[in-house]
């Protein structure tokens, strides 16, 4: 295990644009609206900036490629701006890169911005058709919420969970993020919604319904990183530092070995352990105060509960339906109503669950607002569980 | 010896119903009363005549190796490609391509017979030649075509070892006399009084070749056991035989009531049903018309009785769904412009390059087995998938079509864009090793669960309507 970046990166500022449809605005607006806030909340001029990272998951139906649109868009003075992508985990990838630049001391300043502006597609859902040539050829015809959907029937088969207990689990899951949302003024989804209703809504991929799937939404967030040695010369207060990051990514054995059973994300136990072992964590059940995690569907969030070493294998469900990740629970998830409620602009996600820790430790949450947190999760998860990236940020308070 | 060594067919599982398609069509041909009975084979939206006549030519090769095929004739009035060789898609699908000489036989409903001919004609030269005939004819809203024809697919191996059934000689005849024909700028056939083609077509044309098939063959018509002669008008095959002395007895069912007539390929559809059940000795006369007439001459021998079991034509048809969607029948034809919505528009251009390189994998479902620790792998890489292995350039070409695969995951998928909603695909996995996210075909939701058994089959996965109609063929998994 390498030595790690634990307290050598601190959050100088960050900001997020409203989530939602955003039939106002284009990537270009929204980038805007996150930066703005970043760049006052940080206390800083423009020109201090000494590097940044822009993050976009589909950037070919909004900003294109290069890290030219956040250079002009922002009119950034001439640095270096390096595009990243790596699916559902590019915002937190944005951030590492960052975070690796001032942990470095190649930059004093660096800045992280995603965003993902999708509703100029025309139709609901993700826009589909990726994948190189030869995966057109062979692949099945499948879309997020079918490739997720089989997490649940493998779930089910691995740990003799029945439908019915597994879709009222599920249902909690969600339930619990509208609730959460519905404190968030700038969640796309802002209404707490009836048990009933999760329950019997319209399937989309068996046995996922409608509120098992998260919103698909236009947003931005950002953070401006620094050193806490320069936070503190800037006279900054409540400093909240990094303490891990760490990616795990997907080598085809999941996919193409018959050692897993589709229950679980091998990359999420790997990338969490280490991420544990880097931010000195013994135990994460009774260390981790709050956690933001990839709720892309409900059942993701139950199974990833488990793979982040919190629930036992094959237990999450039970924790779930006892309230233990509620907001009133032993670690509140989602406190700001996750992907389900504030939304899922892809590039933006990663920096949109750092932003509400960050907020949690400054005490600035409002209404959703815990009780002295001290450390912070968040996790990304990118692609299908068969195959994907799975990043873990862990962030708090600066001793 | 020459002759016929296997047989196979291929029907696909959905049967549509006469009487709802009467029912939908009434209101406008209510003269179509009389065929509203029974049921014609209805090709799922994903199978053309390549995906069939593989099918009909896998369930031939149960006895037999594929690499043992010298020639491949490929029979149908409705190839999917005008210029690409069909017979080389199928050839790619067995895994065959190496001393292959592959064609196309078409133009007439004559083909199916023409390819056999010719087939067996190439086995004098050494090799086995396979012959696959399939037809799946488009036909006009409420017409008594769309009421008659069938979709389906036969496939014969001719030989010289082990013959199941010798031939023992044939006669043509070709002329120009048109009942029926299709243009290049319609996909519609477009047919002349029944009368007519009756009296001055089969009557004058049939008789005569029959005849000189006989005194070729040194028989009489009485020595016909099996009589087998598609026709749309199921009198005539009786009044052929009639006048050349074969019993009545003799005719073959045209397998009308529950499978309808298959076209170019129905002589040899007819062949597989009688094939199934013929005994040593027994003489087969198989007749194809369309611009003249084919005849061929068969006689069963003890070999017939011995050839290991395969599903054959009563296998495929007991396979059965009924389809009383009439709606369904025509949407999976494209003969409805149904609201596919903007998900149908993703592009499907295909890289053809890209499928040059890797048409062991995607044809012929071509996997990899680890030298080293014997995993076995789809697709086949250069890195092993295994990994307590991860050996470089160590694995061996695997073919996993034949295989049988269980479900480990599924979905049903209203999302996704599919002409046949929900989507049903899900991982499979190989007991042998090797495992992939499939797309599922005639599927249902009763069949679909964790465990179930699925086979390998070939299908159209998408079609590039953008570029004239570019076939995307691949495997899919299909309920055992």
């Amino acid at each position: 295990m390498a030595r790690g970046i634990k307290d050598k990166v601190a959050i100088l500022g960050m900001g997020c644009s409203k989530f939602g449809e955003r039939w106002d605005s284009g990537a270009e607006e929204l980038m805007l609206e996150a930066y703005k806030e970043a760049i006052a909340d940080a206390g800083i001029d423009p020109n201090q900036l000494n590097a940044a990272w822009f993050s976009t998951a589909i950037d070919e139906v909004h900003v294109g490629k290069s890290g030219i649109p956040m250079s002009t868009t922002l009119r950034l003075p001439n640095i270096p701006v390096t595009h990243v992508e790596n699916m559902c985990a590019s915002g937190t990838e944005a951030f590492r890169g960052a975070c690796y630049a001032v942990a470095s001391g190649a930059a004093d300043i660096a800045i992280a911005l995603g965003v993902e502006k999708l509703k100029d597609t025309g139709y609901g859902g993700l826009p589909g058709g990726r994948g190189g040539p030869l995966q057109a050829l062979w692949s099945a015809n499948g879309t997020a919420p079918g490739n997720f959907a089989q997490l649940a029937t493998a779930y089910m088969t691995a740990h003799g969970v029945s439908g019915e207990d597994l879709k009222k689990a599920i249902g909690h899951v969600s339930w619990k993020s509208h609730q959460n949302g519905a404190k968030n003024p700038k969640a796309h989804l802002q209404k707490a919604v009836e048990m009933e209703t999760i329950l019997n809504a319209p399937m989309i991929a068996s046995p996922l319904g409608l509120f098992d799937c998260c919103g698909v939404s236009d947003g931005a967030a950002a953070a401006i990183v620094t050193t806490p040695e320069i936070a503190k010369a800037m006279g900054k207060q409540n400093i909240v530092s990094v303490k891990a990051l760490q990616l795990s990514v997907s080598n085809g054995s999941e996919s193409g070995h018959n050692s897993w059973d589709g229950s679980y994300f091998h990359t999420t136990r790997i990338a969490s352990k280490k991420a544990y072992e880097e931010a000195g964590i013994k135990d994460p059940r009774k260390e981790v105060s709050m956690f933001e995690v990839h709720d892309c569907f409900s059942v993701t969030e139950l199974v990833t509960m488990e793979d982040l070493h919190i629930s036992q294998p094959g237990q999450g469900w039970k924790d779930v339906l006892d309230g233990f990740y509620d907001a009133d629970g032993t670690i509140p998830c989602q406190i700001d109503g996750g992907l389900k409620c504030f939304g899922h602009p892809i590039g933006a996600s990663g920096l949109r669950m750092l932003y509400e820790m960050y907020l949690q430790f400054q005490g600035r949450a409002g209404a959703r607002q815990l009780k002295d947190p001290k450390i912070g999760m968040t996790h990304n998860l990118g692609g299908a569980p068969r195959e994907n990236v799975s990043s873990v940020a862990i962030v708090g308070r600066y001793e | 010896m020459v002759g016929i060594v296997a047989y196979g067919a291929y029907v696909p599982r959905l049967r549509l119903s006469r009487q709802a398609v009467y029912d939908a069509n009434k209101w406008f041909a209510a003269g179509l009363r009389g065929l509203a009975k029974g049921e014609r084979s209805m090709a799922n939206w994903d199978e053309d005549s390549i995906t069939m006549a593989v099918e009909a030519s896998r369930d031939c090769l149960t006895s037999h190796k594929p690499e043992d095929v010298r020639n491949i004739y490929f029979a149908s009035t409705t190839h999917p490609f005008k210029d690409r060789q069909n017979a080389g898609v199928i050839g790619t699908a067995l895994s065959i391509e190496q001393n292959l000489s592959a064609s196309d036989v078409g133009g007439s409903l004559k083909a199916g017979t023409q390819a056999l001919v010719a087939g067996l004609n190439a086995v004098k030269n050494g090799g086995a030649s396979l012959v696959a005939a399939a037809d799946k004819r488009l036909t006009r809203v409420a017409s008594a075509n769309e009421l008659n024809y069938g979709d389906g697919a036969a496939a014969l191996l001719c030989g010289t070892e082990n013959v199941i059934a010798k031939l023992v000689g044939h006669h043509s005849v070709s002329m120009d006399f048109v009942d029926h024909f299709r243009g290049d700028e319609t996909d519609f056939d477009y047919g002349w009084e029944e009368r007519w083609i009756r009296d001055e077509g089969y009557s004058k044309i049939v008789p005569p070749a029959i005849k000189a098939a006989l005194a070729a063959c040194k028989l009489k018509g009485s020595d016909i056991t099996h009589f087998i002669m598609p026709s749309l008008m199921p009198a005539v095959p009786k009044q052929m035989a009639k006048a050349c002395g074969i019993a009545d007895g003799a005719v073959r069912d045209l397998l009308g009531a529950t499978l309808g007539d298959t076209g170019a390929a129905h002589a040899l559809v007819m062949l597989v049903d009688a094939l199934e059940t013929a005994k040593e000795g027994d003489k087969i006369m198989v007749v194809a018309f369309g611009q003249g007439a084919d005849v061929l001459v068969f006689e069963v021998t003890a070999e017939n009785a011995k050839l290991p079991k395969r599903k054959g034509l009563s296998g495929w048809m007991a396979r059965r769904k009924e389809e009383k969607n009439y709606m369904k029948f025509l949407a999976f034809n494209e003969m409805l412009p149904i609201d596919k919505g903007m998900r149908a528009e993703f592009d499907k251009k295909t890289a053809l390059s890209v499928l040059w390189r890797k048409r062991d994998m995607i044809y012929g479902l071509v996997g990899g087995k680890c030298k080293v620790c014997g995993t076995v792998q789809f697709p086949r890489s250069q890195v092993c998938v295994n990994p307590n292995c991860h050996a470089i350039d160590s694995q061996e070409p695997y073919r996993m079509a034949g295989l049988e695969a269980n479900v480990m995951s599924f979905t049903a998928d209203s999302l996704t864009y599919s002409p046949d909603p929900p989507a049903y695909y899900g991982m499979i996995t190989f007991p042998e090793g090797g495992r992939f996210m499939a797309d599922f075909t005639d599927s249902d939701k009763e069949q679909v669960k964790v465990g179930a058994k699925m086979r390998m089959t070939f299908r159209i996965r998408d079609n590039d309507t953008m570029r004239g109609g570019f076939k995307r063929y691949f495997w899919k998994a299909a309920p055992v």
